[in-house]
């Protein structure tokens, strides 16, 4: 029984931590790749997983639709309809330098999250989606180990294509942009093209990422989505994992995701008097962690690796 | 080849150039001297369209390429060197040339998707002429090296090995020998003589070396204050009043230019 529970557990956490390593390989695209500082990174996300919420939950009164579609048809539109939302900022924001970008990715997710908020008839507002279906229910399998399957299967086909991106010409030219934009001008790369290219990309990875955590609670509400507990971690995650590697991205969000359940078991042990600032006690353990990494292996547990380079 | 027409481009109160105007012919090696902040670069930055001129044109073998981007340009043959270097630092020596070739399908994501053997033909080929570029510029031996390791003069060369890369028709090279040292100023020189002479590269050379120009440049195009004081060979150039005036006495120059312009 103690057993069960554990390997229970284990499979839950095994499921989140892959939900993020899908949000993590998206930034990765963006930031460390590119050099593109998206801290909006909760917009996308909700964005998917509002996308993928209406198309598949059955008829309701409460929100649009649902359209009572197949999983995969929410999933698909989840990748459209943020990389639609990624485009129309992208046109209008990429232009912006670093910490510009910044800014203004963090009022679009700020937007998002008020839309969705406040548009009852699309969204249901604060009372949220509910009776999001599961993933393979038809099949014998256990509804836990099935959610894990999807994920990790998504997670490995984000990984095999941005890998494949990164290793191509095309990555090339996106590190090249992250190292100097007037000298990969100068090379006769279109610039602009190519940061849209990313943004929209990795902005898809982002809403991805948030159907499948719609699919896997099952319900959906403006409040699942506060940046402080996504985009936040996404970013811890990939400064800790490695920025412009892959399988860093990947690393790092199992690693802090373990690291943040295990804060959870600690202030789960603070007196009934602190249990109200418990959530803060665990943010402010996760920026002590970020402190360190970034003083003593800023270039994360594993590094941007150079094909072809020798070692030495 | 190109053609600079009454060219002006002004930052706030500051006439960086001023109805520029001047033609390089196809094969030469044309100097752009001039006393510093005569607008040498910023002329260079709208040539290659990273600045847009307030007014005039700029023609490329007769067609008007003014309000095309730089990637544009480069694809037209216009290909420019800064006198910063912007090499990628956290790249290798090797990929920062690998990144100038035009036209790579493995640039199209989904051809790198799905057509990766097509991509990886072109890679090899695109490899093999960047380890030729380094073998020219004699620094091979630090291919697989970060660009970011390297020497300020190697810098230098791997800004001029973006041109090798491509088939340019025109090079802007902006102060190739500035920071680099005598030896290799010797060798510099030689290899933008052999790009002309070789690959048939038209060439614009801004320096202020003056035995370099003196080596390389027929003729010289001198700048002071935004204008063209001076069009010529370099003998022309060092007998020409406004020259030595712009160069020893700012005052008397500005004050004297108005009436003598070119």
């Amino acid at each position: 029984m103690e057993w069960a529970g554990l390997i229970n557990y284990g499979v839950f956490m095994l499921t989140l931590a892959g939900i993020y390593a899908v949000m993590t390989l998206g930034l990765n695209l963006q930031w460390g790749f590119t050099g593109q500082f998206n801290i909006g990174i909760a917009g996308f996300f909700a964005a998917g997983a509002y996308a993928s919420a209406i198309l598949t939950t059955p008829p309701s009164a409460d929100h649009l639709g649902g359209f009572d579609m197949p999983i995969a048809v929410g999933l698909l539109g989840a990748v459209l309809v943020s990389g639609v939302l990624a485009l129309l900022v992208g046109l209008v924001t990429l232009n912006l330098r670093t910490d510009y970008l910044a800014i203004a990715t963090i009022g679009i997710a700020e937007i998002v999250r008020l839309f969705l908020k406040n548009e009852d008839w699309l969204t249901n507002g604060v009372r949220g989606v509910a009776e999001i279906p599961k993933a393979l229910s038809t099949t014998p399998l256990d509804p836990a180990l099935a959610d894990l399957l999807v994920v990790l299967a998504a997670l490995a086909v984000v990984y095999g294509l941005l890998e494949r991106g990164r290793r191509s010409p095309w990555g090339r030219v996106l590190r090249a942009i992250r190292e100097s934009e007037p000298g990969t001008q100068a090379s006769g790369k279109n610039v602009f093209a190519f940061r849209i290219q990313a943004f929209v990309l990795g902005s898809m990875a982002m809403g991805l990422s948030g159907a499948l955590y719609a699919h896997f609670t099952g319900f959906i509400s403006p409040e699942a989505f506060d940046p402080e507990f996504i985009t936040f971690l996404v970013w811890v995650m990939l400064i800790a994992g490695g920025s412009a590697n892959n399988r860093g991205a990947v690393l790092g969000a199992m690693a802090i995701w373990a690291v943040w359940a295990g804060t959870e078991f600690l202030t789960g042990k603070l007196p009934a008097e602190f249990t109200t600032q418990a959530g803060a006690l665990r943010i402010f353990l996760i920026g002590v962690l970020v402190q360190g990494i970034l003083l003593w292996r800023p270039e994360g547990l594993l590094p941007e690796r150079q094909d072809g380079k020798k070692r030495g | 080849m190109l053609s600079i027409r009454t060219l002006s481009k002004s930052f706030g109160g500051v006439t960086a150039v001023d109805e520029c105007s001047f033609d390089i012919a196809r094969g030469s090696i044309t100097g752009l001297i001039g006393p510093n902040g005569a607008g040498k670069t910023t002329l260079f930055n709208i040539a290659a369209g990273f600045l847009k001129p307030d007014s005039g044109r700029i023609l490329l073998d007769g067609q008007d390429i003014t309000a095309l981007s730089p990637h544009e340009r480069f694809h037209l043959g216009l290909v420019r060197t800064f006198q910063l270097p912007q090499t990628f630092q956290r790249m290798t020596v090797r990929e920062n040339l690998m990144v100038a070739p035009p036209e790579q399908s493995g640039e199209n994501l989904f051809a790198t998707w799905f057509l990766p053997w097509k991509v990886a033909a072109e890679e090899k080929r695109v490899r093999e002429k960047a380890d030729e570029v380094l073998d020219f510029l004699e620094i091979p031996h630090v291919a697989d090296e970060l660009a970011g390791n390297l020497s300020g003069g190697q810098k230098k060369l791997l800004e001029l090995g973006r041109c090798l890369m491509t088939d340019a028709k025109m090079v802007l090279l902006d102060e190739p020998g500035a920071g680099v040292n005598p030896t290799l100023m010797v060798k510099l020189t030689a290899m933008i003589r052999r790009l002309n002479e070789e690959r048939g590269f038209t060439v614009c050379i801004i320096e202020h070396d003056m035995d370099v120009i003196t080596e390389l440049c027929d003729p010289v195009v001198c700048m002071s204050q935004g204008a063209v004081i001076a069009h010529g060979s370099m003998a022309d150039i060092r007998a020409n009043e406004d020259v030595l005036e712009a160069y020893l006495g700012g005052g008397r120059a500005a004050a004297g230019r108005g009436g003598r312009a070119t």
